[in-house]
């Protein structure tokens, strides 16, 4: 492959794909506010979407744990807190593994579910129909990595994919770093690029709305007409001339 | 004492036929729509019976409402990270079989099919997937009792009852419940809102969902008890009555109240101490609850009540629409009315006067005279099997709270028959329910002739700028944001009426009413002003 393919690849692509999702999602929530929802389908089948649901969400919760800790914890920080390299890779392997695990299970339910209940098969739409085999595939993806990342294998992604997205931050992409690393982590990054370019414009969005807040609000929400909330500045109590008119 | 203003609703039971026509008429207006197709804001259900969605009263198993865990209130499904934890599928979320699967029929058929020996038909057809569908359940499937035992059998308030009654009460009666949103002071559905986008109105405490800040987590549809918050399954949000509030703005009924043949729906104001209806919801003893939210209203006629209501911020006249609140009549003044399942903690707001008139017709089935004050006094008492059950409905199983209501109601029958039929009047009959006769028959009044204005006592939302007090949020119709529906132009519905259309104050404006003058200073308005000067200031 050409020099400049892998600049446009991990140099520009990864650029385009954050601008599309911050963008995209400002956008969306300036315009469409009405369609940030999980549009949910629990109503027409929930036997496997109990199973299903928890399983791929907690399942992702652990691999997006897992990504921070591999993609942004530089290998000298382990090292310095005598974590070694056997250790450290062991670990990823067998929680990274079985959350990675989790989630593909998790997706295969909602995906069978998806296909073959007719209902919520009637529900899925276009953007869902595009975002289903991205997200599969870049799962996939994901888990071929983790499992070539045994002893055996050479290639340590912490010195090449991780010092890679790491450089995107200082606006430096570190393009080497990604050319030289094996074609399946090349192609989960690639995948992972299209997820986030397609977050906006699909049901992903509801990501955005974790009700984080809940937790720290009283119970009964109260609200005045005016979209003004409680307590902020109430009509003033009518006298006089309204009594008058009575 | 914080004082709170709430639009409230009673339905007079004894009157309810069991036509429909309000849960037909609101589902024309609000969710005749792909997505709501198996949604009814309000529906009717024939009690004992079901209901719908299919026995919703057991929060055994739907774990709506409130619980009392170690004196504190907590959402029967679980606090916030309870909630939270199981956001991915919501464990006790009712699924489509337990409302209906909705359906059409497949019309075309009719005259597409080809020429043959049979009449072709119109099958019917999944709303939901467009796949033929057996038509097996509906919103009203067991109406009048239909189905029999084999459905009574699911009706978890009589299920609560032991067998020998449950046998004996099926031969006695039934009647019909419509039900619309309770509109809780202590909404449970608000409460398990992850978004916080279901909330109360300060104004009129009417229940609404933000569709702009649902997210469709589903938690309000198994946090409400009366379960009448519903999932839109196309939008993916949740929706619930409204309580028609573009209509109430407007001083109009809500369209169930308004199209109601047996003009049985009341709509009025209370003033409540938002203060005490934590701790009245929280009342150890489930009985007690009915009593505890009688506490919590306040008395509009009470100066220091008024003034507060004011300094609060509730407007000059929605303390005096709660004066002449027929709601509040038939909830404080005459104690007929009463709250649907008080034990689910949320202090509903759409109460019901009990059915006499089944009692009445047993009486009268075994021989006796079935208006005769003292049989049907007796009667009632007897006739522990609808106590109970009405009980189990409306008191948490109390039964002498319905026993006292239904008293009222027979006395007031005994009374006005006297009155009918040219009789001596007898003021024991009153005096004996802790009336007196001109209470009875103010009640009467209300219960029974039922006229329009008397039924609905619904104060504007636009009385703050009427008042001189213009604020361009709160002013017109809700629904005429930027980018609201719209619904009319400038001039129509929601307009405040115009100063020169208000007959009775046309003559007084700008001036002071002398029969309200305290005699002190010299207020502005106490003189006319010169023609001259009332032209330039217009």
């Amino acid at each position: 492959m050409s020099h400049h393919l892998h600049v446009a690849l991990w140099g520009v692509l990864p650029y385009l794909s954050a601008v599309l999702l911050v963008a995209g999602s400002a956008w969306r929530y300036r315009y469409d506010r009405f369609g940030f929802t999980t549009r949910s389908s629990q109503l027409y089948e929930h036997r496997m979407l109990r199973v299903g649901g928890p399983l791929f969400h907690y399942g992702l919760l652990f691999v997006a744990a897992g990504h921070v800790a591999g993609l942004l914890v530089p290998e000298s920080l382990t090292e310095r807190l005598h974590v070694g390299e056997d250790l450290y890779h062991a670990n990823a392997l067998l929680v990274g593994g079985a959350a990675g695990l989790a989630t593909a299970a998790g997706l295969a339910v909602l995906l069978y579910r998806r296909l073959r209940v007719p209902a919520v098969r009637a529900a899925t739409s276009r953007s869902d129909r595009l975002l289903y085999p991205v997200l599969l595939t870049v799962l996939l993806a994901g888990l071929a990595a983790t499992a070539t990342t045994t002893a055996h294998d050479p290639y340590d992604y912490r010195l090449g994919v991780s010092v890679w997205f790491r450089s995107l931050f200082t606006l430096d992409p570190d393009v080497a770093a990604m050319q030289h690393a094996p074609l399946v982590y090349q192609a989960h990054a690639l995948l992972g690029m299209a997820l986030f370019a397609l977050w906006p414009f699909s049901r992903l969005v509801h990501a955005f709305a974790a009700p984080v807040g809940y937790l720290f609000r009283p119970y009964v929400v109260y609200r005045s007409r005016g979209g003004r909330r409680a307590g902020a500045g109430r009509r003033g109590a009518v006298t006089g001339e309204g009594a008058l008119r009575r | 004492m914080r004082v709170m203003a709430q639009v409230a609703m009673v339905m007079n039971l004894d009157k309810c036929i069991g036509c429909h026509t309000c849960s037909v008429t609101c589902k024309q207006t609000w969710t005749n729509r792909a997505g709501t197709e198996y949604v009814w804001f309000n529906n009717v259900e024939t009690r004992p019976g079901q209901g719908y969605p299919r026995g919703h009263e057991d929060q055994d198993r739907w774990r709506g409402g409130w619980a009392l865990r170690h004196g504190r209130l907590v959402p029967r499904a679980g606090g916030r990270a309870r909630r939270l934890a199981r956001i991915f599928a919501n464990p006790d979320l009712p699924s489509l079989g337990d409302y209906y699967e909705p359906w059409t029929y497949d019309y075309e058929n009719l005259t597409t099919a080809p020429l043959g020996e049979d009449v072709p038909t119109a099958a019917p057809r999944s709303l939901i997937d467009g796949r033929p569908a057996p038509v097996t359940w509906g919103p009203n499937w067991d109406d009048d009792l239909g189905g029999g035992p084999e459905h009574l059998a699911g009706d978890p308030v009589l299920a609560r009852m032991n067998e020998q009654v449950r046998l004996e009460y099926e031969q006695a009666f039934m009647f019909y419940l419509p039900r619309i949103c309770e509109h809780c002071l202590n909404p449970t559905c608000v409460a398990v809102c992850p978004s916080g986008a279901l909330y109360k109105r300060v104004e009129d405490g009417i229940v609404l969902v933000d569709q702009d800040r649902c997210r469709g987590w589903r938690m309000c549809v198994s946090g409400c008890p009366y379960k009448k918050v519903y999932f839109n399954h196309r939008t993916g949000k949740a929706e619930k009555c409204t309580l028609c509030y573009p209509r109430i703005e407007a001083g109009q009924p809500t369209v169930c109240s308004e199209t109601c043949v047996g003009r049985l729906r009341y709509l009025g104001v209370m003033l409540y101490d938002a203060d005490l209806v934590g701790k009245a919801a929280a009342v150890q003893d489930e009985r007690r609850l009915y009593e505890a939210q009688l506490g919590c209203f306040l008395d509009p006629d009470d100066p220091a009540v008024a003034r507060a209501a004011e300094e609060a911020g509730v407007p000059h006249d929605w303390v005096t629409a709660a004066r002449r609140s027929p709601v509040r009549d038939l909830i404080v003044r005459y104690r007929v009315a009463l709250p649907l399942h008080p034990e689910y903690r949320t202090m509903p707001m759409v109460w019901y006067v009990p059915p006499l008139s089944p009692v009445v017709e047993a009486l009268t089935a075994t021989g006796h005279d079935g208006e005769d004050p003292a049989k049907l006094f007796a009667a009632i008492d007897s006739l522990r099997i609808p106590v109970g059950y009405l009980a189990g409905l409306f008191t948490a199983g109390d039964p002498a709270p319905v026993e006292s209501a239904l008293c009222r109601l027979a006395a007031m029958r005994s009374h006005l028959r006297r009155i009918n039929l040219g009789e001596e009047r007898d003021p024991r009959i009153a005096a004996s329910v802790g009336l007196d006769e001109a209470g009875i028959e103010a009640m009467y009044r209300l219960l029974a002739l039922a006229k329009y204005e008397e039924r609905y006592v619904i104060p504007t939302g636009y009385t703050a700028e009427h008042a001189g007090h213009a604020d361009g949020a709160a002013a017109g119709c809700s629904l005429e944001g930027p980018e609201g529906p719209g619904m009319l132009e400038a001039g129509g519905f929601h307009t405040p009426p115009p100063r020169e259309a208000e007959p009775s104050g046309a003559a007084l404006r700008g001036r002071i009413n002398l029969l309200n003058w305290n005699g002190k200073g010299r207020p502005a308005g106490l003189f006319p002003r010169r023609p001259r000067d009332a032209e330039g200031s217009r």
